[in-house]
């Protein structure tokens, strides 16, 4: 290729027809395009991100406008020493470990099964998708209704299996059962994202491969675990990539369910960040909490695209 | 199909499988049945012990998400015409009398009217950006792509601080304008990414020719590359749409009385002594349904839109 295809284009035109396909430089057109996604980029997300950094320096009250100081990094000082700010992230760690671990697991079984190719295997497919389309805070919001004891619908179901009496537990009210009402409804609301990625991934493996391994005599539980695995694993790790990040983030869903109780128990970061910045208005301190969590994703993030990248060319 | 193959699964592997998948996707579709059912029931159907699954029709839930009742008294009883309208006639029998509409249209409206506007603007911006992205040689071209697609790991409350801050200055807050240019910023990110994967894939040939022909470049853009891109465009708007559809944080951090969406408002729905659920339900119908078709319509590209096209498949 000798340089940009409209340049080639140009050259085999004349003179005049070619200062017509150049009409504008393509350096003009291309930022004609891309510049306004740029300013309103800049605009809606990295003036107000330098500006948190700004803040998170001050003692500012967004809702008391006078006596802004600069304390230095004093906002983050206490952050980091807060007994809350560990609880929120230890609550936290708690949910990205298990709707990880349990959509992983369910959605690749299912992404397997599905890969078997029985009749009518796309439309189920499209109706197990269903949940996650849906909004969370709607759908968080009427979980609670399906986890009222004795009228709900969760509860019931676990009476007719388990006999133990649907009023006698509240899987948002009690300390033990609230962390894993959550991951109940993460894990039934995003399973289906994990199912489709694997799908993607089972669905890549050439039969040859297969194929080739049966001419071996290899064993399927060897080829499960030496072929399918690790051919789908980029795959897998890109859908827990994906599933970190949002929730890390992880807001609307969980404050509809249980707003973060009972006690803090459930107050995940940002939850925890929004009481700070919209309940208790220290602006400057939540907009320092806002920077450590935004480092941190982006921090965990890279090192896992690293890892990522590393499968990947293997 | 023909002749035998190793790797296609044995007839009773088929059988298993799909019997496991079914019973998962019954059990999961369950609590979404149960919205539904819920919005048709009565209010004291609705909070019944065992649950109802057989319950007698009514549309109360309906009536009361879309209107504002007050409580007929013994004395009033007399003072008050007989029922004109259907409602009104659902509504005395459950012993009130509709005194308005409620929020909640209004509230759709506003979910309608953001959601189209920041999915036009976004399409827009994203689909020009995304063309020079592909096509040209635009400096730092990697560093501005991973810029775009940063935007969407800050979490919303962090970027919810200095907005608000922010709309204030400008007086944007709790206006459909300022939600509008924040959802289509929101979804630029998406937008880029999806649409850069897709013109990527349309051949540069039939730009070349049209070229040739004497079309200048803007005439290619519009002519040759928008009709060759419309099917990814309109995946990429429909996802797009979804986000803003479905968006809680800003939402509720930013909008209140005037613009708030959907979303922040089914929740407070409230009815005598905690939700009224019905109503919550009729509402959640209401609002789900129309992802629930679109869903339906994207399956063939769902997988490349919610993963910002990294998996094609």
């Amino acid at each position: 290729m000798s340089g940009n295809p409209i340049d080639r284009v140009a050259e085999a035109t004349p003179p005049a027809i070619a200062n017509k396909v150049r009409g504008l430089s393509d350096r003009a057109i291309a930022w004609l395009f891309v510049g306004p996604s740029i300013v309103l980029l800049l605009a809606v997300n990295i003036f107000p991100l330098i500006w948190t950094i700004n803040l998170s320096f001050t003692n500012f009250k967004a809702n008391r406008l006078r006596d802004v100081e600069y304390i230095g990094t004093r906002n983050y000082e206490r952050i980091l020493t807060d007994a809350d700010t560990w609880n929120s992230m230890q609550a936290t760690a708690h949910f990205l470990f298990w709707t990880i671990f349990f959509q992983v697991l369910i959605g690749f079984t299912l992404a397997y099964l599905i890969n078997k190719k029985f009749k009518g295997n796309d439309m189920w497919t499209t109706i197990i998708v269903l949940p996650m389309m849906l909004s969370p805070a709607v759908v968080g919001n009427f979980w609670t209704f399906l986890y009222q004891p004795q009228i709900g619908l969760f509860n019931y179901v676990v009476e007719f299996f388990t006999g133990i009496e649907s009023s006698s537990f509240s899987m948002i009210g009690d300390v033990n059962l609230a962390p894993w009402s959550i991951v109940i409804v993460d894990t039934w609301m995003w399973t289906p994202f994990v199912m489709l990625i694997c799908l993607a991934g089972l669905r890549s493996i050439p039969d040859s491969i297969y194929e080739a391994a049966e001419c071996d005599r290899a064993s399927k539980w060897r080829q499960f675990w030496t072929l399918t695995i690790p051919m789908a694993l980029p795959f897998l790790m890109l859908a827990v990539l994906f599933r970190g990040i949002e929730n890390f983030k992880m807001f609307d869903l969980v404050v509809q369910l249980t707003g973060g109780g009972p006690g803090s128990l459930t107050t995940l970061t940002s939850i925890d960040l929004k009481r700070e910045a919209f309940e208790k208005w220290r602006t400057g301190y939540a907009s320092a909490y806002a920077v450590i969590l935004f480092v941190t994703v982006f921090g965990l993030a890279s090192i896992y695209v690293k890892a990522l990248n590393k499968v990947k060319e293997r | 199909m023909s002749g035998f193959s190793v790797t296609e699964p044995s007839k009773r592997q088929k059988w298993i499988a799909g019997l496991l998948v079914i019973t998962y996707a019954m059990v999961t579709l369950l609590p979404l049945l149960w919205i539904i059912a819920t919005g048709f029931k009565s209010p004291e159907d609705a909070i019944s012990y065992p649950p109802k699954v057989v319950f007698t029709p009514s549309v109360e839930g309906y009536v009361n998400l879309f209107t504002s009742r007050t409580r007929v008294t013994s004395s009033m009883e007399e003072t008050l015409a007989p029922p004109e309208t259907w409602y009104e006639e659902v509504a005395r029998d459950a012993g009130t009398t509709i005194v308005g509409p409620s929020r909640y249209g209004q509230r759709f409206l506003n979910s309608v009217v953001i959601g189209f506007g920041s999915t036009f603007l976004a399409i827009v911006f994203g689909t020009s950006a995304a063309y020079a992205f592909s096509r040209f040689k635009v400096p730092l071209k990697d560093d501005l792509l991973f810029f775009i697609l940063s935007t969407r790991m800050m979490p919303p409350i962090a970027v919810a601080i200095p907005m608000f801050l922010m709309f204030r200055e400008l007086g944007l807050n709790d206006t459909k304008l300022g939600m509008i240019l924040l959802y289509t910023a929101v979804n630029l990110s998406l937008s880029v990414w999806l649409l850069k994967g897709f013109i990527d894939e349309i051949p540069f040939e039939y730009e070349e020719a049209a070229l040739i022909d004497g079309y200048t470049r803007f005439q290619a853009f519009y002519k040759v590359v928008l009709p060759q891109a419309a099917t990814g465009i309109a995946s990429t708007a429909i996802f797009c749409l979804i986000f803003a559809w479905n968006e809680y944080a800003f939402a509720v951090l930013l909008t209140s009385g005037n613009a708030q969406t959907a979303p922040p408002f089914i929740p407070t729905i409230i009815g005598v002594g905690g939700q009224d659920w019905p109503a919550v339900a009729a509402g959640a119908t209401i609002f789900l349904i129309p992802v629930m078709i679109f869903t339906i319509l994207l399956r063939k590209h769902l997988l490349r839109g919610i993963t910002f096209g990294a998996v094609r498949k």
